[in-house]
């Protein structure tokens, strides 16, 4: 475990350090920061007040002195610490991202256990290339599309913003599809390895239904493999957020990170990165907790 | 070099013939195995065609287009699929834009641009990828270990995010962005070849290279890498997909394919202004990308499964002998990462 701790805090900083290099060596945050029109001299003006004309080694150890005290410095845009802003958008992600996944994993277990059972019939055929659709669709078209069918047409739902059920709705739906299609598959997988395993021919030998074969034998046991892809797909649903919040314009921090790249807000871009790093890193610890919860041979190690 | 050697075979040793005629015949056979198995998997056919009709359409976009793209006039101000051009030219089936031109039009020029990012961009990627898992898998030591951190540290990042970044400080453009996505997506292949070249290594067909004297470079290139080389072109045609979506979403996001080129991605984010008047912007290049990413996926399956001797038989074996034959072991369809 405090290996774990150790590779997450060390994945942290080596996005630090790349954010870091990226903005510094592949650009000129000074330019970053202007407007593309700006003259020489403006330039140099910030170069100095930002003490860009010091080494690189100073500073970055500057930027990394920054970062341990966890200021990253103001928002020039809205002339408060970036940090804050970007902590007061976490909810609205984390309430979009709750919505789709309470929306995409039951039904991915389903599908992907159908499928399971009897491999290459009608349904697995269905089930596989419904999944196949999902990972193709660009998750903002989807998008489209629904504001299409259900705001502009029927005029059901709102089109865009942030509130209750009516608004989470349709952003969520359009971001579930991905992990609906991917997870499904994960399922699917990691359900047919287990299902040729012996224990599994002991369970029916012993005249056990088929359900409970299913339910209570091979998916706890396939609930491993599939806990492990979830850290992936942590990623690329933050991925979809940015593009999703966009879209209907819910104000989490994949809209936050465009917003902050068009105003050329150099400290809040750094900001949202960070916190979505942290993000990230906090489920994959949280997912190796919840191996030591379902699977008691890890809890032992 | 076939020619040659035949002469000088038949002049001494007739087992040479024998075995170059053989290895022919086989090399024959196994074209006509992939064929056959093709045209037995109606999916797989229809993605097949798909694609081939696709890229056609893209290469000879400037024969094909009824129109031109960047020709409209305002009079021609989003009109709806199927209206009739009023010179009495080809119609517009698709409807125009907002500046009146021929979306069929677009749609085919912006295949070009959609299907050179996502190639170019999975060629670049597949090779960088390619190389470090090579060395990776086969050195072992501290520059697998160096070579494993960085694509442990890029999987764990959202890699549109990545995109966005580099693309922010280093400004749009379609090669910056074929550069960008490679750099985003090396490490799927290097994790992949790295994973493969370590269970070949222990071969004894790699020990007997090395016993003969075999360079580490020959072992690699020549007896490792063509053992890799239908699972990486499997990764490799779901990566064209996944590449497509991404370039999509980034030009959608104002940070990818800047007008005046075009793409479908920006196509539909110069459409999203007129979702209320003009439902076709939206909807068709939207369907021609999850098209293109669904065949692209069926048809990596199809490879997988064919290029796998356990698997292949499915595809030629009589349909009610396959249907029959154990269904057990089934390898799960591939999913993008």
């Amino acid at each position: 475990m405090i290996r774990r701790v150790f590779h997450s805090l060390f994945i942290l900083v080596g996005l630090v350090v790349a954010v870091f290099f990226v903005t510094h060596l592949l650009g000129d945050p000074a330019r970053l920061m202007l407007r593309p029109e700006a003259t020489e001299e403006q330039v140099q003006k910030l170069r100095d007040s930002l003490g860009l004309n010091d080494p690189l080694l100073v500073q970055f150890g500057r930027f990394m002195g920054d970062f341990a005290r966890g200021d990253i410095g103001d928002s020039l845009w809205q002339r408060v610490p970036a940090m804050d802003i970007v902590i007061d958008r976490v909810p609205a992600t984390l309430y979009l991202a709750g919505v789709t996944l309470a929306l995409a994993i039951p039904l991915a277990i389903l599908l992907g256990v159908i499928s399971a059972i009897k491999p290459r019939s009608l349904a697995d055929r269905c089930v596989t290339v419904f999944a196949l659709a999902g990972v193709s669709t660009a998750d903002f078209w989807l998008g489209l599309m629904l504001i299409l069918f259900f705001a502009v047409q029927l005029g059901w739902l709102p089109t865009s913003g942030y509130g209750g059920i009516n608004y989470v709705v349709l952003p969520a739906l359009a971001l579930a599809v991905r992990p609906l299609g991917r997870v499904s598959q994960i399922v699917r997988s990691a359900m047919l390895d287990e299902m040729n395993k012996p224990y599994v021919t002991t369970a029916r030998a012993k005249g056990l239904h088929e359900r409970v074969v299913i339910v209570t034998h091979t998916l706890k046991n396939a609930a491993i493999p599939i806990l492990t892809m979830m850290g992936d797909e942590a990623a690329s649903l933050l991925n979809g957020a940015v593009v999703i919040e966009t879209l209907f314009g819910w104000p989490g921090i994949g809209i936050l990170l465009i917003q902050a790249i068009e105003k050329r807000d150099l400290p809040l871009i750094e900001a949202t990165v960070i916190v979505i790093a942290i993000l990230i890193v906090t489920v994959n610890l949280l997912i190796d907790l919840t191996y030591s919860l379902i699977d008691p041979r890890v809890r032992y190690r | 070099m076939r020619g040659l050697g035949g002469v000088a075979h038949s002049a001494s040793a007739p087992v040479g013939v024998d075995l170059e005629v053989l290895s022919l015949a086989m090399r024959q056979r196994s074209r006509q195995v992939y064929v056959r198995a093709l045209l037995r998997d109606k999916l797989s056919l229809a993605s097949a065609v798909f694609l081939i009709i696709l890229f056609l359409s893209a290469i000879f976009a400037n024969i094909i287009a009824p129109h031109d793209p960047e020709a409209g006039s305002l009079m021609l101000r989003n009109k709806p699929p199927m209206t009739e051009a009023s010179d009495g030219g080809f119609p517009y089936v698709l409807g125009t834009d907002a500046l009146g031109h021929d979306q069929l039009s677009r749609l085919l020029y912006g295949a070009r641009v959609s299907l050179m990012v996502g190639f170019a961009s999975v060629l670049i990627s597949g090779t960088i990828g390619v190389l470090l898992g090579l060395i990776s898998g086969y050195y072992r030591g501290i520059t697998d270990d160096i070579i494993m951190r960085f694509v442990d540290l890029q999987m764990g990042f959202p890699s549109l995010l990545v995109a966005l970044l580099v693309l922010y400080v280093l400004g749009a453009g379609v090669w910056r962005v074929v550069l960008v996505l490679a750099v985003t997506r090396w490490m799927v292949y290097a994790r992949v070849t790295r994973s493969l070249v370590l269970s070949y290594r222990e071969y004894v067909f790699v020990e007997a290279a090395r016993a003969t004297g075999c360079s580490d470079k020959r072992i690699l290139f020549l007896h490792i890498l063509p053992n890799l080389l239908s699972p990486i072109l499997v990764l490799g045609t779901l990566e064209v997909g996944t590449m497509i979506l991404t370039e999509a979403s980034l030009s959608f996001l104002g940070l990818g394919i800047r007008p005046p080129q075009s793409s479908w991605g920006l196509m539909l984010a110069q459409g999203r202004g007129y979702i209320t008047s003009a439902w076709w912007l939206v909807t068709f290049p939207g369907l021609v990308i999850m098209l293109t990413a669904l065949t692209l996926n069926l048809l990596s399956t199809w490879v997988r499964a064919v290029t796998d001797p356990v698997t292949r038989w499915r595809f030629l074996a009589p349909k009610r002998v396959a249907s029959k034959i154990a269904e057990s072991s089934v390898p799960a369809p591939a999913v993008g990462a």
